[in-house]
């Protein structure tokens, strides 16, 4: 008799995902883990923006509305939790969860942080190292306001050891979220290659959520995806050996099959024979899909050598600002009135006194997304889309504000302007650096306390 | 002449100002055109007005798929973008447009 295999749920692919198919995984998925992915490249930066600000501010905003949707019926199911929704503060963010908890009556939560991915005093004592771009790091280090490494399964692995209902992370990579449940629970070695190429290969696939059980996928008529409204979030099953089948729960929409996971493992992976991650160098061209049963995939033939001796390290830094606005034609001749007021508006940005290092033009209906090809039809409406970039919230407003001056100044019939946008830009940038001079911390809050 | 889209499926991801997108042959016989016909020298072409590359393609061909790294596709990174579409995922779409001989 083999050992029933370990359940995974997704909880979150991103930071705006749905609440509802976590709930649902929560309460009738049968999983022993739940896990929230929730942190974009520059999350980290705006919310430890937002802890300058405000000492208990800086985790993820929606942690608070995914916690009270899923707690109760985590702790009623044994589930635990395991998310990077930390952000730039995991502790306010684990005691953020043990107040939902309390104010739910379900009592003390224990709750475990890992810490130590901010590497931002590091990289101030090292402006010699080099940005991916070729840059050096002192370039941007007077607009620096964050540098965190991505952190792997380690450290994971060791907050669960400490039995916490929660485990909450900062920056970590996001296959690692879903390897340190395997690797804890099936007490694999931190170098038993086969195993966690098995564990990352299910990571990379489930890290997404519903871009493999369906999402991102439906094209009408050539690519149905059934029930696409009750979209299921996904489960990864992982068996002791190493054994990965995705799946969903039975009853909700989407589907899970070769072309899903297929479109799934290639997504945002460069070289399949080398996809970095902080716990292996993970080759997936011998990779293959077997149907295991009514929406189930068998995924095999991962192979996964030993990591870098490097931490990839996401900076994020002050970028000045963008400016937008849009105005909309319809109608005959709309795309030539469309490139009149974009021509009038930017000659009026021309002569403001303000400077835009770089501007751009889109004519959506026609090229905002792939461009201005050859040979492209002219619809029958187009809306101008203007942005700019600049140094001032001032210069910012004047993009928008010349848009919306289009109602009145500028070509026959355009209507629909939008308000003016003015973005405060929070870029980020890449780094390597070694291994060596990060020290990630584990911390156990029993709940008991206060 | 046949369509990329009748042949396969696509799907794009993100990284700094990197994109990849993937075609994923529907059979055998697609798989043998693409193959063959879809290079990274016709990919280059076909976004060409989106950025100079370069343009790398690996081959996966047990999964009948190819991998296109597109490199500078992404206005200067998700973060930095002037684009509606940032990530760029709507470039999975550009790729099936291509129209490769079909013999």
């Amino acid at each position: 008799m083999t050992e029933r295999p370990l359940r995974i749920g997704v909880g979150a692919g991103f930071s705006d995902d749905r609440v509802g198919p976590a709930v649902a995984l929560a309460e009738s998925g049968e999983i022993d883990y739940l896990v929230f992915e929730c942190l974009a490249e520059r999350t980290v930066a705006r919310e430890n923006l937002a802890r300058t600000d405000n000492p208990e501010a800086g985790y993820t905003p929606r942690l608070i509305e995914r916690m009270e949707a899923v707690l109760p019926h985590c702790l009623r199911h044994g589930i635990r939790i395991v998310t990077n929704m930390g952000a730039a503060n995991p502790l306010a963010a684990a005691r953020a969860t043990q107040a939902v908890a309390q104010a739910a009556g379900l009592g003390p939560l224990s709750v475990a942080t890992v810490a130590g991915d901010d590497v931002a005093d590091l990289l101030r004592a090292r402006p010699d190292l080099v940005l991916e771009d070729g840059r050096p790091i002192e370039a941007i280090l007077p607009q620096m306001v964050s540098a965190n490494a991505y952190l792997g399964a380690g450290p994971i692995v060791a907050a669960l050891e400490t039995g916490a209902q929660v485990v909450i992370t900062g920056r970590v990579a996001d296959p690692s979220l879903f390897l340190a449940p395997m690797v804890h629970h099936h007490g694999w070695a931190a170098d038993d290659w086969p195993r966690i190429a098995a564990g990352t290969l299910a990571g990379h696939l489930l890290e997404c959520s519903t871009q493999v059980s369906g999402g991102c996928f439906a094209d009408p008529g050539i690519k149905e995806v059934p029930g696409l409204e009750d979209l299921g979030n996904p489960i990864g099953e992982i068996g002791a050996d190493g054994r990965v089948v995705i799946t969903k729960l039975a009853g909700t929409g989407g589907r899970v099959d070769a072309a899903t996971c297929t479109e799934q493992l290639l997504y945002e992976m460069h070289d399949p024979a080398g996809y970095l991650t902080p716990d292996c160098v993970l080759d997936v061209t011998d990779v293959g899909f077997a149907p295991d049963g009514v929406n189930r995939i068998c995924a095999t033939g991962a192979r996964a050598a030993p990591p870098t001796s490097s931490y990839k390290v996401t900076i994020g830094y002050h970028d000045g600002y963008i400016g937008e606005g849009e105005v909309s034609y319809a109608g005959i001749n709309a795309v030539a009135r469309a490139e009149l007021a974009a021509e009038v508006v930017r000659a009026r940005l021309a002569r403001n006194g303000h400077h835009y290092s770089e501007m751009r033009t889109d004519l959506i209906g026609m090229s905002s997304l792939h461009g201005m090809g050859a040979g492209r039809p002219e619809p029958y409406e187009v809306r101008l889309r203007i942005a700019a970039r600049c140094g001032s919230a001032a210069a910012a407003r004047a993009v928008g504000t010349e848009i919306r001056a289009m109602h009145v100044n500028g070509p026959a019939g355009g209507g629909g302007g939008s308000d003016p946008a003015v973005r405060k830009v929070l870029a980020v940038a890449s780094a390597l650096i070694p291994r060596d001079l990060v020290r990630p911390q584990v911390h156990l809050h029993d709940g008991q306390e206060g | 002449m046949v369509r990329v889209y009748d042949l396969g499926h696509s799907r794009a991801g993100d990284k700094g100002n990197t994109s990849n997108v993937s075609v994923i042959a529907y059979d055998a016989r697609a798989w043998e055109i693409l193959e063959r016909e879809l290079t990274a020298g016709r990919v280059a072409r076909a976004y060409g007005h989106i950025t100079a590359g370069p343009v790398r393609r690996y081959v996966l061909p047990k999964l009948r798929a190819l991998n296109f790294v597109i490199e500078g596709a992404l206005g200067g990174g998700v973060t930095r973008s002037l684009a509606q579409d940032k990530h760029g995922k709507s470039l999975s779409t550009l790729i099936l447009t291509i129209e490769l001989p079909d013999r």
